[in-house]
């Protein structure tokens, strides 16, 4: 069935209002619904947060085709690009969706209605040798579980190898979040806490610093085993296969691509005022002056989503696992070429 | 008046910064930790005082004072000064010699070190040949004499420290020209003394171990004179003409020898073991001083009876009739007379015993009757009972100073009313900007208010809290109640006393409103007194309120330490700060956090159980409030359980101290060869790594949770009267921020003067912020409109401070260990942060708002915050845009009592104590430096060279 209402396109409102609206409009109060649209190039599109709703009404031309699915028989191989052009019977399947039935499909939930726990980012910035993951501690009750120590590891310098000390992960809890992701395994190196480079840091100060940002920890290790890297510039490997040479970093491994995403959701604080219902406290709109010495200080914290991965590439990476091989180095001598982070072999 | 910050490197805030801030360690407050060697020129008036780590400190007039530190940090065995020069020599256990000199540089004088020199004998003799134990500086100021352990005196040239080998005294010399069968090579074995004769600088008494004292010619090489006692030497001493000399022996006894130019053999004239007949313990140093009524002062360190007072740390001063023996409790290092120096006075007339203790310094005046011991100005034992907590004010006013003072003077009767007899050198520096006092909290249960506005430290007046409770030990101390006929004389002397009482005495936290005169203190047991300063003597009695942190909580039982008993009925409390009111927490509790509101008569305080706010002025308590997280148990139980765990860990550690014993042990037995010992050294390092691959310490990675222990400790209290409800109306309000993260606000009805005592004081919470990253907050401050921390309470009532903006909108900020950040008031959203810890790795330990100048411009001042973290690394934080301006270094991480003794002053400056008993001073600021300056002037030499150096009392105001 079709409706047609009209919205104000200066002030769209929220996500939340407008499927309120449309639940309202179609008299389905209580009905789980998938919504798309159709953009300029023809391609369903989901509409399932405000940012996508905005690009939505943004795209109305004046008219805004707008697609509702109930979840339970959705179809969500019908989003994507081409999907109008390609399947014309898109359209089709969505209005009689009793048609659809035949093709019974596995549902697989959106990656949305999933917390994901752990992720290995900026692989495309950082040298094969290296892995940067991001443990996603709020929210979920599992410690994070892993210890670290002192010990020492080799670096090529112009005196010749050298032996400097370093932070090693010493264990990790079963059952933690460490080892539930996978990412981490005990003798790995940790390079850099969230974006700061531990090298001249004292365990404690190591520790420190990983507590301080346990709600959103990012470390970056060398892993000890290096035979699950992710490859580069190798089609079978499926990781990001535009990452580029010149995108690597020339000097330190010490650029932070997508560190701190979240920084300011990840650890809002509560307030309960006059004993009422706790509240996150909200981030005042900054003065012009204080968002300049924000600046200052978060300047780190740069935000943007592009080296996210999400954790499923893990497994293509593993399965590539073979293809790296060659990659292995059997004494420590090329290995720790790539230690310092200048030279990198590919 | 402050200028627009902009982020970056910017160049005009760049060269500000140079103008505001500077780092220095300025001075040494207290008594140096482990002396090992006391000296003293009377031509200068310096006295010298050297200790086992190598450090030597010059002293003079208060305000005059030089260090110095020897490479080596070796102990310092002697210090001898050379007469009639700005010059002394150190000889150190290493039997090293070091030249210093005080020069003048800058127009203040400097302590250097100018040349080292270690006594190398013939090769192949053994090292006891060259082991100095006697060193006399020759008045000629040319020459060393050197006594070793063969018994051989070197002669060494001064400066250079060539030896003149012509002029080396051997035993066999010595020997040749005694003509006496009983005396042997034996006999000549270690010097233990040298001194030279007062009146002919030719003639030097030299005295061996074996009792053997020899008058020596320098001029012609031969014994004038030679005197054998029967007991084993332990010093000497001439008298003033030089006709007689005292010798002090192994035994308890001293002997005093003629010397006449007609017989080559004496035989004393008097022996004498002061303390006998039983076996007494050595003398290991005598003074003999003439006085016009021709009844001489004998003074000797030790002789007492073996058996019953062998224990005992005494010096003896003898004067005729009169005897008395001071009673040190602790070792006596070394001590000095001071006397005339002049040398045509025909006597001695000592003025002054100064002793030098293990642990203090001890002045007594020998002209006045009784001999009462003089205040010192400086080297103050600030440990006399384990310092516990320490608090500073700035700028007190004048009032409230003379009238700490004029307590304090009345504990100080007892003291004689001499002035300070070291009394050399001239303090150049500026007079201090400011009265400021810093008050130490002490185990036995006394705070010590002590005038840190200049070099000297200073103590003005002593508090103790003892009176209120009912403790064991008798008031009545039997100090100087000996009778009579007392044997020995033992008189105590000094104030060390490290012996506590009762532990739950001690105090933890200190508050002193300087304008009210309002004093809160708080103890280990829980105990919170609120004191008031009273010029009399007074007896009343202690209101006596109980403040239970539990509530209803159900089913909790403290394991930890009883309350203390009070005193029942009124108790009598000498001029000063008199306790009013007694809170006591239950339970017993140590606290925490202190916060005394002198306009309002507020007390906050806070235990690892919660906190709660007393009226003072009504005795009524307001509230109270539990923060104790269900689950911990371990806060409950009281400091017990954790003690064992200490005690657990302390094992582990002296285990492992002794293995790594063992192996270097090992390593050392390696042996002579270069190749074995690399070799040891090799298996030793691999030895090290497996033990570290063995048993790596590791450290677990764990987010903070709402369930950790000790939660709930409330780690800081602060009064504001800000904006908590809504931004038309503000109140007075308390926070309160604790360990697990938890900031806490409650508003507060303070019914207005008039009606003070007739209407309660009401409470409401209004405000409960959570932080997320749960570390525990040490820091909550309001800032007003213009972004200035809010003035402390009285103070723009005082007129000594701009009333703080009440039209724009105030922001809180939260110093945990941490973060930094700001809220909006009275929405409370989040502004700004800074994440120290997530960024450097180290953790906020002390953080206090302090005021910078500027050395260019008068007008210019700011606020930043001084922050000390656990790294001992002090940052400076600008107001209100938390960005890290400074950083230095200043204490050592692994020094965890001096990280956490530390106080900031509001002016930049700090303290934290290097031992037990020093504080180091340090100056963030370019501005408010607080550093010795002084001249040591050459005094003429002239025939009268007594010369007073009375301009030492002038402070040469200099401009700064």
């Amino acid at each position: 069935e079709f409706r047609r209402f009209s919205l104000e396109r200066s002030k769209p409102g929220k996500f939340e209002e407008f499927y309120g609206l449309l639940q309202h409009v179609h008299k389905i109060p209580n009905v789980d619904v998938l919504v798309g649209y159709t953009d300029i190039h023809g391609d369903l599109l989901p509409i399932n947060n405000d940012d996508n709703y905005h690009k939505a009404v943004s795209t109305a031309n004046p008219l805004l085709r707008i697609f509702i699915q109930r979840k339970e028989d959705a179809d969500y191989s019908a989003f994507g690009t081409d999907t109008m052009t390609r399947k014309k019977n898109v359209l089709s399947n969505v209005l009689r969706p009793d048609n659809h039935k035949k093709k019974p499909h596995i549902v697989i939930s959106m990656p949305q209605d999933f917390r994901p726990v752990s992720s290995i980012i900026d692989v495309d910035i950082l040298p094969e040798t290296h892995r940067r993951v991001r443990l996603y501690k709020y929210g979920t009750d599992k410690p994070l579980g892993f210890y670290i120590r002192d010990g020492s590891s080799v670096r090529v310098t112009p005196h010749g190898l050298e032996k400097v000390p370093g932070i090693f992960i010493s264990r990790l809890v079963p059952g933690g979040l460490a080892q539930s992701t996978g990412l981490l395994a005990v003798n790995d190196e940790v390079l850099e806490v969230n974006g700061i480079e531990v090298s001249g840091k004292s365990l404690d100060q190591v520790t420190d610093m990983m507590i301080a940002n346990s709600r959103n920890l990012i470390i970056t290790v060398r892993p000890a085993n290096q035979r699950n890297n992710v490859v580069r510039n190798s089609r079978t490997s499926g990781s990001s296969g535009q990452s580029t040479e010149s995108s690597l970093p020339s000097s330190t491994p010490n650029i932070l691509g997508s560190l701190q995403a979240e920084e300011e959701s990840d650890e809002e604080d509560i307030i309960i005022e006059d004993s009422g219902e706790p509240q996150q406290i909200p981030k005042a709109a900054p003065a012009s002056e204080s968002i300049e010495s924000l600046s200052q200080i978060e300047l780190l914290h740069e935000s943007t989503q592009n080296g996210f991965l999400p954790s499923s590439q893990m497994s293509l990476n593993h399965s590539a696992g073979s293809i790296s091989m060659e990659y292995e180095a059997p004494e420590p001598g090329p290995k720790s070429l790539e230690e310092d982070g200048t030279i990198i072999t590919l | 008046m402050r200028r627009f910050l902009r982020p970056g490197h910017d160049p005009v805030r760049e060269r500000l910064k140079r103008d505001l801030f500077q780092f220095n360690k300025t001075v040494e407050h207290g008594f140096p930790h482990q002396p090992s060697a006391l000296g003293y020129s009377p031509f200068l008036r310096l006295m010298a005082i050297g200790t086992r780590s190598g450090a030597i400190k010059l002293y003079g007039a208060p305000g005059v004072e030089f260090m110095g530190l020897h490479e080596e940090n070796n102990t310092v065995m002697q210090i001898h000064f050379i007469p009639d020069q700005c010059q002394l020599v150190t000889l150190l256990d290493d039997n090293s010699l070091h030249l210093w000199s005080l020069k003048q540089h800058g127009g203040a004088s400097e302590l250097r070190e100018e040349h080292r020199f270690t006594l190398k004998g013939p090769p192949g003799s053994p090292p006891s040949a060259t082991q100095v134990t006697a060193v006399l500086p020759h008045s000629s100021r040319e020459v060393l004499y050197l006594g070793t352990e063969s018994g051989n005196i070197f002669v060494v040239e001064l400066p250079s420290f060539r030896v003149l080998e012509d002029r080396t005294i051997t035993p066999e010399a010595v020997l040749q020209r005694i003509p006496e069968d009983n005396c042997n090579r034996r006999s000549c074995e270690l010097v233990e003394a040298l001194r030279e004769h007062p009146k002919n600088p030719d003639q030097i008494l030299i005295g061996y171990s074996r009792a053997l004292i020899v008058l020596w010619d320098l001029q012609n090489n031969k014994a004038i004179h030679h005197f054998l006692g029967s007991q084993q030497l332990e010093n000497l001493y001439w008298q003033r003409d030089g006709s007689k000399f005292i010798s002090c022996h192994y035994d308890g006894s001293y002997t005093q020898w003629p010397v006449s130019s007609d017989n080559r053999q004496s035989e004393p004239l008097e022996n004498t073991v002061p303390y006998g007949p039983f076996p007494c313990k050595a003398i290991s140093k005598i003074y003999w001083q003439t006085t016009k009524n021709g009844l001489p002062y004998i003074i000797f360190q030790g002789g007492m009876p073996r058996a019953s007072y062998g224990d005992r740390h005494s010096i003896s001063v003898i004067h005729g009739s009169q005897q008395t023996a001071f009673d040190f409790t602790s070792r006596v290092i070394d001590f000095f007379i001071i006397f005339s120096s002049d040398p045509a006075a025909e006597f001695d007339d000592p003025s002054a015993l100064v002793v030098l203790a293990e642990e203090e310094l001890v002045v007594i005046d020998l002209k006045s009757a009784g001999w009462p011991a003089v205040h010192p100005p400086y080297l103050a034992s600030l440990h006399c009972s384990a310092i516990t907590c320490s608090h500073h004010v700035s700028n007190i006013p004048l009032k409230l100073w003379e009238r700490i003072i004029s307590a304090g003077s009345k504990q100080n009767i007892h003291y004689s009313s001499m002035p300070w007899p070291i009394d050399g050198g001239t303090n150049i520096a500026p007079d201090p900007p400011q009265r400021d006092l810093l008050l130490t909290g002490h185990e036995d249960g006394t705070v010590r208010f002590w005038d840190a506005s200049g070099v000297c430290l200073h103590l003005l007046y002593k508090l103790s809290t003892v009176k209120v409770f009912l403790t064991d030990a008798d008031p009545n101390d039997n100090m100087n109640t000996l009778g009579e006929d007392e044997w020995p004389p033992l008189r105590k002397v000094g104030t060390f006393d490290p012996y506590s009482d009762d532990p739950r005495l001690g105090i933890q936290k200190i508050y002193l409103c300087k304008y009210s005169g309002y004093l809160a203190v708080a103890g280990t047991a829980g105990q919170v007194l609120v004191m008031e300063l009273n010029d009399e003597d007074a007896e009343h009695v202690v209101d006596h309120a109980e403040a239970d942190l539990l509530q209803d909580q159900e089913g909790y039982r403290w394991k930890g330490h009883e309350k203390l008993k009070t005193r029942d009925g009124p108790v009598r409390f000498e001029a000063g700060f008199q306790p009013f009111v007694l809170v006591q927490c239950q339970p017993p509790a140590v606290v925490t956090s202190l916060a005394l509101h002198s306009e309002w008569k507020l007390v906050a305080f806070g235990t690892s159980h919660g906190f709660g706010l007393f009226d003072h002025q009504q005795k009524r308590l307001v509230f109270v409030k539990c923060t104790l997280h269900p689950s911990d148990q371990l806060a409950l139980e009281g400091p017990l359980s954790r003690v064992k765990s200490l005690k657990k860990s302390l094992r582990q550690s002296f285990r492992r101290i002794r293995r790594s014993r063992v192996s270097s042990r090992k390593r050392r037995g390696g042996g002579g060869n270069a190749s074995e010992v690399q070799e040891a050294n090799a298996k030793f390092d691999q030895d090290a790594l497996q033990e570290m691959e063995l048993a790596p310490v590791q450290r677990k990675i764990e987010a903070r949770s709402a369930e950790d222990s000790f939660t709930g400790f409330v780690r800081t209290l602060y009064f504001a009267d800000t904006f908590l409800r809504d931004s038309s109306r503000h109140c007075p309000s308390l926070w309160a921020g604790t360990n697990g993260g938890t900031v806490y606000a409650f508003c507060l009805r303070v019914p207005p003067a008039e009606r003070r005592m007739d209407e309660p004081v009401r409470a409401e919470q209004a405000k409960e912020i959570q932080l997320m990253h749960r570390a525990p907050v040490v820091g909550i401050l309001v800032l007003d409109g213009r972004s200035t921390p809010l003035p402390e309470p009285l103070e723009v009532a005082h007129d000594l401070s701009k009333s703080p903006d009440m039209q724009g909108s105030h922001q809180l900020l939260v110093v945990s260990e941490e973060q930094f950040k700001v809220f909006t008031l009275p929405k409370v959203s989040s502004k700004l942060k800074l994440k120290l810890t997530a960024l450097e790795g180290c953790r906020v330990r002390k953080v206090t708002v302090a005021n910078f100048g500027s050395c260019k411009t008068d007008d210019y001042s700011e606020n930043d915050l001084a922050v000390l973290t656990n790294l001992g690394d002090i940052q400076i934080i600008s107001l209100p845009f938390l960005k890290l301006q400074i950083r230095y270094p200043c204490i050592r991480k692994e020094d965890v009592s001096g990280i956490a003794s530390c106080v900031f002053t509001k002016y930049g400056q700090g303290f934290y104590l290097i031992s037990p008993s020093e504080f180091e001073r340090f100056s963030l600021s370019t501005k408010w430096l607080v550093e010795p300056r002084c001249i040591v002037d050459m005094p003429e030499v002239t025939s009268n060279n007594h010369v007073q150096n009375k301009s030492g009392t002038e402070n040469a105001a200099r401009k700064s």
